[in-house]
């Protein structure tokens, strides 16, 4: 049946499976992380084993497929990301999406993982309206994409060190708080002064718009070793939270607001972990209004590793004619821009 | 051994960059220090003396990244595992056995998995941009290796 698009994914921790419907309808979106799994699985957290994702890859995609409604036969493809990611993990999606694929007689769909945290936008009835800039901000990546129209994505600016989220995780570390440090600096923050402390921002140049935030977590590093030696270190977290904070993302949003001028975009999207931070989606509502354009964001779900913007990219491949080969193969270091290719759909027709 | 102190991020980054000239296939270099002490730093200064042309950046939640320069250049972070028993579930043998060079983070927490042989990094915050590099090489490879580099360090000067 037309339509309906089971997406996997495992990129690196989750083991993910979902199905959507016209690239936009979440019908199911299980993440192995999630409770039930973790009941069913004994209360053990999926790590970033392969081998834990050999384990749980077919429970979640029947899962999917169950909660859906759909059989495979009810499909209009399957697709999986094919990178960036870890190899080993990434080859497990890739191997058991050939099979259901191929079992089903279904087109395969090689889908980009970064270019997935875009399309976690368009998951929602309001589509966001092209040209567009994305910022995609997680533990692992930093990155500001300008998304001219679909399938032509790429990279303005990104991190040349550490990324948003892995500043957000280590200066939770740095302060004593709990993991996952996004949350934990964000909660604290909202008690502090963001003013409280001037920490550097890694401006790199007027015409950059890479970020580095390296330096900002030394600098926290340094004021907590201070506010120990002064005896109020406790007195000042969530002072030290807020003005962190604020340093990561008044970088953020300035670099964004500047590269929405730049290229005249239509609209602003935020994806990745970091997009469910509160101080990011304020301030960035407030510069979208003032640049005159939507802010899109997708709910927190939608924002961490998923099966569902794997599904609904793949939506955009297939309008595109897309599809990959029998020898899609895993692509670790697979850069934005690039779709892993097979022969076209015409060639798979004929 | 041998023990070496830098003044600025960028002393970091060049004294890696004299290693990074010198590696050779194989070769793994292990480095451990706590948050801030330039560990990162170092190893985009190994890369860039491999001739990597990409921004290296943390692999601290992506876990290993994959570059090219001369060699493969494999820059692995294990901040996130907790314990030797989840290392054993990512595969990390192959990329010690491989013909690449590999840049491993942290790998103190992971020290009973490692090969015998490897050149050990040690670093550590002397002050707010002060840090000490103690190579303590393991094996006759790198015994030779950092003595080369100790040579290449003091040519510069």
């Amino acid at each position: 049946m037309a339509g309906y698009i089971l997406g996997i994914e495992t990129s690196c921790d989750e083991t993910a499976a979902a199905v959507v419907r016209d690239g936009r309808q979440v019908l199911s979106n299980i993440i192995s992380s999630q409770a039930e799994l973790h009941r069913h699985y004994g209360g053990v957290v999926p790590e970033i084993a392969s081998r834990r994702h050999v384990e749980l890859i077919l429970p979640v995609v029947d899962q999917a497929l169950q909660t859906a409604g759909v059989n495979l036969s009810d499909l209009q493809a399957v697709a999986v990301t094919a990178g960036p990611g870890l190899v080993g993990a990434l080859l497990v999606g890739v191997s058991a999406a050939k099979g259901l694929a191929w079992a089903a007689g279904l087109p395969l769909v090689g889908v980009n993982h970064l270019e997935g945290h875009i399309y976690a936008n368009f998951l929602a009835e309001e589509q966001p309206e092209l040209p567009a800039l994305c910022l995609v901000v997680s533990g692992g990546h930093t990155d500001l994409i300008y998304l001219p129209e679909h399938g032509s994505p790429h990279i303005l600016g990104r991190t040349r060190d550490d990324a948003a989220g892995e500043a957000f995780d280590k200066g939770a570390r740095t302060l004593g708080l709990g993991y996952p440090g996004g949350p934990a600096i964000d909660a604290l923050a909202r008690g502090g002064d963001p003013a409280a402390f001037a920490f550097p921002r890694a401006r790199l140049g007027d015409d950059s718009l890479d970020f580095s935030f390296s330096g900002l977590k030394t600098a926290l590093l340094l004021e907590v070793e201070a506010r120990r030696r002064a005896g109020d270190l406790a007195d000042r977290l969530p002072d030290l939270a807020a003005a962190y904070q604020e340093a990561i993302v008044s970088v953020l949003v300035d670099k964004a607001l500047r590269a929405v001028r730049e290229y005249q975009v239509k609209c602003l999207l935020l994806a990745g972990g970091v997009a469910a931070n509160s101080a990011l989606r304020r301030q960035m509502q407030v510069a979208a209004g003032r640049a005159g354009i939507p802010l899109f964001y997708p709910p927190p779900v939608l924002c961490t590793d998923n099966a569902a913007m794997i599904a609904c990219a793949a939506h955009y491949y297939l309008l595109a004619g897309q599809v990959a080969g029998w020898d899609l193969n895993a692509f670790p270091s697979l850069p934005l821009g690039k779709r892993p290719q097979g022969p076209s759909l015409e060639e798979r027709i004929c | 051994m041998l023990t070496l102190t830098t003044s600025s991020a960028k002393e970091t980054f060049h004294l890696g960059e004299i290693l990074g000239r010198l590696l050779e296939p194989g070769d793994v270099i292990c480095l451990q220090g706590e948050l801030g002490a330039g560990k990162t730093c170092f190893v985009q200064g190994i890369a860039r003396g491999q001739g990597v042309e990409d921004y290296v950046s943390s692999p601290s939640f992506t876990l290993i990244n994959v570059y090219q320069g001369r060699l493969p250049f494999y820059h692995i972070d294990v901040y996130r595992l907790t314990d030797v028993a989840e290392t054993d579930q990512l595969g990390l043998e192959e990329y010690l056995e491989d013909d690449g060079v590999v840049c491993l983070e942290w790998a103190d927490r992971i020290q009973p998995i490692l090969p015998p042989a490897c050149l050990w990094v040690v670093m550590g915050k002397r002050g707010p941009t002060e840090r000490s590099l103690r190579f303590e090489p393991h094996g006759a490879r790198y015994r030779q290796l950092v003595a080369d580099f100790k040579a290449a360090v003091e040519g510069r000067d």
